[in-house]
């Protein structure tokens, strides 16, 4: 079987994988990274959400070897470098944005897509960004005021979070 | 998903002498093809992804045509294509959500050509042609019924070529389940006259509404439909809207789409 690279968070890693194995599965299962959830693995739900090279994806919609070689940054990678919560989670947890917190590692990756593209968005921006994630708990409200809060804070800081 | 190779050439020539193997499938942005492969709907033996060949990526403005390659994301259309055709930049940045326009290509809708996917509407509408790796076609002949193209076994599609129009917009009326339009239609206003693509609508997929293209022709106005009607006879029927009320759609949504076009 063949063996794939790709960094991950930063970090070199490597694995064995099948032509099948989805980059869901190889982050959580070859690399243990489980923050990244599989909600539907049809996806829909969006909790699987990490960046690859830059650009929010839905982790269970990419398989492995099309990421090898790429930069991949999942919910671990969002922290800051002394452990504590990045901007992004931080605010989540301020603002109540999760209740049970099955969606919040793909809510998290894609307010960080979002704010990248677009660092002062309208809450309707911020909404329609939020198309492809599903939150069954909290009806969105306090997902979108943390990601207001967020932008707010990355805003006033010369260098974004990640 | 059964087992499959998976090969990621950098070359198009790489990539068709892969895609001559027996059972082997091109693969690009992968945002329909893993959820068929999912459910056991399709059986490969090899995948050969079309995301590492720098020169099927890319958008650029000759003239009066807009060419988009093949293997080039719904996210570099929505950005790179917004000054020189902005419907067609707007209609990119509406399919699906922002994760799968990150990965989704223009070749890989057109060569699955789903009777809902938003770009045939966009091709048929503007007249476009279709470039594969052996040929041109025009996209009146391209698409040939559900899921059905033009398109020969391991033949890809390598580009597509759009002619600018005067005036177009597209208007979609969404499924909110599944984000796919429940019916959509693209008005087109070129010199030699208008063209009105259906998608969301036909049994039989993407298609022109030549009554209401006649009619804009003559009074490129949101009136010049509003007397016709609709034959709902080989429109889909699911629990989400009858054929009646798609057909119905057809006009609305016609109407929407040269209102906006005019400003």
């Amino acid at each position: 079987m063949p063996e794939i690279e790709m960094t991950v968070n930063g970090k070199p890693m490597s694995g064995t994988v099948e032509g099948r194995t989805l980059l869901s599965d190889f982050l959580r299962d070859m690399l243990g990274l489980t923050g990244t959830h599989i909600g539907c693995d049809t996806a829909q739900c969006g909790a699987c959400t990490v960046h690859l090279d830059g650009r929010q994806v839905k982790s269970c919609n990419v398989f492995a070897m099309d990421a090898a070689g790429a930069e991949v940054t999942t919910i671990e990678g969002m922290a800051n470098a002394d452990g504590s919560l990045g901007a992004i989670q931080a605010a989540f947890q301020t603002h109540h944005g999760l209740q049970c917190g099955f969606c919040t590692p793909g809510m998290v990756m894609a307010a960080a897509g979002l704010l990248k593209e677009n660092p002062a968005p309208t809450e309707a921006e911020i909404r329609a960004h939020l198309e492809g994630n599903i939150c069954r708990c909290t009806g969105y409200h306090n997902i979108v005021k943390a990601i207001q809060a967020a932008a707010a804070e990355l805003g006033a800081k010369p260098i974004a979070a990640e | 998903m059964y087992a499959f190779d998976f090969v990621k050439p950098s070359t198009l020539d790489e990539a068709l002498s892969a895609l001559a193997e027996d059972e082997a499938q091109a693969i690009s942005g992968g945002q329909t093809l893993i959820p068929t492969l999912k459910q056991r709907l399709a059986m490969p033996s090899k995948l050969v992804s079309l995301t590492g060949i720098a020169e099927l990526k890319g958008v650029k403005t000759e003239g009066n045509t807009l060419t988009i390659a093949g293997a080039t994301t719904h996210a570099v259309v929505a950005k790179e294509a917004a000054e020189a055709y902005p419907a067609l930049a707007s209609l990119a940045g509406r399919i699906g959500d922002p994760s799968v326009r990150a990965l989704g290509t223009i070749g890989g809708s057109l060569a699955n050509n789903d009777p809902s996917a938003c770009y045939p509407a966009a091709a048929l509408a503007s007249g476009a042609t279709i470039v594969t790796n052996t040929r041109e076609i025009p996209a009146d002949d391209y698409f040939q019924g559900l899921f059905t193209t033009a398109l020969d076994e391991g033949e890809i599609v390598t580009g597509v070529k759009f002619p600018i129009p005067e005036k177009a917009h597209y208007q979609k009326f969404i499924q909110p389940a599944s984000r796919f339009p429940l019916t959509a239609v693209f008005v087109a206003k070129y010199s030699s006259g208008v063209r009105v693509a259906v998608t969301g609508a036909s049994e039989d997929g993407v298609f022109r509404w030549s009554e209401g293209e006649e009619a804009l022709g003559a009074n490129f106005s949101p009136d010049a439909v509003s007397g016709l009607s609709v034959d709902p006879d080989g429109m889909m029927a699911d629990m989400h809207g009858t054929a009646e009320y798609r057909a119905h759609l057809v006009k609305v949504l016609t109407a929407r789409a040269v209102a906006a076009a005019n400003g």
